[in-house]
């Protein structure tokens, strides 16, 4: 790259195009505005959202959707502050963002000067590195580190606050043509002895799980899993943030683990003599109470991040790399050990498929003529296909989307599991249809979750992105609601939203250049989602009433073990003697 | 000795325990916020921390001191890694290193008591760094155990004001991987 001058914030904005950005989010304000100048004729894509939240979960979508790194910007204070929760949440799931943040002016740096914030102290535990810089000559290789970061080894959210006066100062403009961090060296390629070790614990198994986390999306290990499933003949489960890693459709597969999981899928890692754990972390909403998780299985647990081994539980194999590259490199070592001894799993698989026959996934029809809310997001995934990108809020809803739509490919299953983000559904649907803008992307939401960031609707009508929105809408907070029913005697306290009356959601998404429709017949469902199908020149948004209350089951009660799975309200699976 | 870990069904060999890290990090603004940070977040407990120079004006050296359980020590280290700024760490062996903290206390004195102290002063090879007409003002330099024996001796006599410096450490001999040339970090 041949040096030329520049001011700081020209510097800025070829360093995000020479790191291949094509689009970003985000809202100027006074100590980022010397870069929106240049941006201004940039090539790339700088899309105007209402909110800097809604940047950062737009950025996040962004990312999940296609697997680059989504990039949001935002000035200094509040413009800083508001992105916390989207580059919390991204760091959580493991997604690599990009958060641009202008700082006040150097010489003002510590004065609480107005619009200051000291972000780069904020976010230092939610993101993955940050940068704050002074210097001009600095800016380019601050960009050039944070994409290199936020998207190598275990992805993440970096943060890069630049000063004021940097922006405005003449560079040198120098482009990093190789990147050497001394203290970062993110391991990809596994051991052979780790690999060998692996594949005699699966050899050994007689009850495996393949325990698959959303690391196998994030390394698009995909077509490898399906070829170590089908080598090893075990069950499958995929975690909330691994769903469309592996089939739904797949005979091997027994849906979702964990709180709110398939009674099969939990009671199989119960149950197993090994976890050939692929990419997840033995988070507490898979495990349930940890002393009691598998309490028999052998723990195979391949990660990229070495800190994740042994974290929650202790690993009798640990595979540190990538997991597509750990896949790989495992399948010729296990069939070298099968040639061996190949493990019989058909008594595994006789005590799984009975779980799976017992306690399928279900739910009841209101018998008061009101549209049940997994029917609707069963109707949605029917229709639209396992094709569309579906986005989810957090809550009930989420859960049944995870539930009731079959997820066949990766990054079609977007949402908030680690930090639990309501209102991110919205913003990050936004990002996801930008990246992918020939696929369909449905935002499963809640009502709760809509009214705090509904306001990207906005975004989307002027930007020309024409995401669909359904509401699932209990007038309620109904995840809380359904914990009130259950553990606090049925007092709801602050959980009722009312929003069947107040606000018109339908108008609301009018007022907001949207289409609104409305559903609240169940004969009507099929009808107004093939109706919301067909309208792709604006974003769309249905309200369809639901039935208050419906709940997601199954379900672990949080602190509880696996083993006090309940399937529906008061009713717990009744096991044989021998299998509990 | 063996101890269950409260909540994974997981058996440390070691029990509560303390050890010594040093730590090379980047010379730049925020380190040790990071790393603060760090043990704060995750509910390490820090007893003490010296932080300075190394030979090379790019790099600090940390001497952590912590107390905890085999387990928690590889959650401690491989979470520490993780920081971009972290180069290496090392634990240190307490035998097979040199370990020093440095103490500087004001003990009360009299008439009588002064020539006391003063033998007390000598006997742990420490110095009489200030005189006062009711004080004397002691520096010792020296590991722990040593620093705490003094103390004990020094208690009776009145302590008006104690400051005391975090451990530093160093391993004996010329050990790899504590070079500030190295990048064997991971």
């Amino acid at each position: 790259m041949s040096n030329d001058k520049k001011t700081g914030a020209q510097a800025l904005v070829q360093a995000l195009e020479d790191s291949g950005v094509d689009v970003m989010f985000g809202i100027p304000g006074g100590a980022i505005l010397p870069a929106y100048d240049p941006i201004f004729d940039s090539k790339i894509r700088h899309i105007l959202v209402r909110h800097e939240q809604g940047a950062g979960h737009a950025a996040t979508g962004y990312a999940q959707a296609t697997g680059r790194v989504g990039v949001c910007i935002a000035t200094s204070g509040p413009g800083a502050t508001n992105l916390v929760t989207p580059l919390a949440d991204a760091q959580m799931d493991s997604v690599p963002v990009v958060a641009i943040t202008g700082q006040v002016a150097s010489g003002a740096i510590g004065t609480d000067a107005f619009q200051e914030a000291d972000i780069r102290g904020i976010t230092m535990p939610v993101t993955k590195h940050n940068f704050l810089v002074t210097d001009p000559a600095e800016i380019p290789r601050a960009v050039a580190e944070a994409f290199h970061i936020a998207s190598t080894g275990r992805p993440g959210a970096v943060l890069v606050d630049i000063a004021k006066d940097a922006l405005q100062m003449m560079t040198d403009y120098n482009y990093p043509q190789s990147i050497n961090l001394a203290g970062y060296h993110p391991i990809s390629k596994p051991t052979d002895g780790a690999i060998r070790d692996a594949a005699r614990l699966i050899a050994e198994s007689s009850a495996p799980v393949l325990y698959v986390g959303g690391g196998a999306i994030k390394s698009a290990a995909h077509k490898e899993l399906l070829e170590l499933a089908e080598l090893t003949g075990a069950p499958v489960v995929t975690t909330l943030m691994a769903l469309g890693a592996f089939p739904n459709s797949h005979p091997q597969h027994l849906g979702m683990p964990g709180m709110h999981g398939t009674v099969a899928a939990v009671t199989a890692l119960q149950k197993a003599d090994l976890l050939i754990t692929l990419g997840a972390r033995f988070d507490d909403r898979v495990t349930g109470k940890l002393s009691s998780f598998a309490p028999n299985a052998k723990i195979l647990h391949a990660d990229i991040d070495p800190a994740e081994i042994g974290k929650n539980r202790r690993a009798d194999v640990a595979v540190v790399g990538d997991l597509k590259l750990t896949i790989a490199a495992l399948i010729p070592a296990v069939k070298a050990e099968f040639k061996k001894s190949k493990p019989d799993l058909g008594a595994w698989w006789k005590q799984v498929n009975s779980w799976r026959e017992r306690f399928p996934l279900a739910y009841d029809l209101p018998t008061d003529g009101t549209i049940s809310p997994q029917f609707v997001i069963e109707r949605i995934g029917k229709i639209s296909g396992p094709d569309s990108i579906y986005v989810a809020g957090v809550g009930q809803h989420q859960m049944w989307a995870s539930q009731f739509i079959s997820y066949e490919k990766p990054r079609t299953w977007l949402n908030s599991g680690g930090l639990g983000t309501m209102g991110y559904a919205v913003p990050a649907a936004m990002g996801a249809k930008v990246g992918a803008p020939d696929t369909t992307v449905w935002a499963i939401d809640g009502d709760g979750c809509f009214q705090m960031t509904n306001q990207e609707l906005v975004t989307c009508a002027l930007n020309n992105i024409p995401i669909k929105v359904a509401i699932i809408n209990n007038e309620s907070l109904g995840m809380v609601r359904q914990w009130q029913t259950l553990f606090y005697n049925q007092r709801y306290s602050n959980t009722e939203l009312q929003s069947k009356r107040i606000p018109d959601f339908a108008k609301l998404a009018e007022a907001m250049g949207c289409v609104g429709l409305s559903c609240d017949k169940p004969e009507d469902v099929d009808r107004v989602i093939q109706q919301a199908m067909e309208i792709n020149d604006r974003p769309v948004v249905v309200d369809f009433s639901v039935h208050r209350d419906a709940m997601v089951w199954p379900m672990v009660a949080a602190g509880t073990s696996n083993d006090d799975i309940v399937v529906a309200r008061s009713m717990a699976p009744i096991w044989d003697s021998q299998e509990l | 000795m063996t101890q269950q870990h409260p909540d994974s069904g997981i058996t440390s060999r070691a029990a509560t325990k303390v050890h010594t890290l040093s730590v090379l990090v980047e010379n730049s603004p925020g380190v040790l916020a990071r790393i603060a940070s760090l043990f704060s977040r995750r509910g390490y407990n820090i007893d003490s921390l010296a932080v300075g120079p190394t030979e090379n004006p790019l790099y600090s050296r940390m001497t952590i001191v912590i107390d905890v359980e085999a387990h928690a020590l590889e959650q401690v280290i491989a979470q520490l890694d993780k920081l971009i700024n972290v180069i290496s760490i090392t634990e240190l062996d307490p035998v097979a290193s040199v370990q020093r903290e440095l103490l500087l206390v004001k003990v009360s004195t009299n008439a009588t008591t002064r020539s006391q102290v003063l033998e007390t002063v000598q006997l742990f090879r420490a110095k009489v760094v200030d005189v006062a007409q009711d004080a004397v003002t002691v520096e010792a330099t020296g590991n722990s155990e040593k620093i705490e024996a003094l103390l004990r001796v020094l208690e009776p006599y009145g302590i008006k004001e104690l400051v005391q410096s975090g451990l530093v450490a160093m391993s004996r001999g010329l050990k790899p991987g504590l070079s500030t040339n190295t990048d064997s970090k991971g």
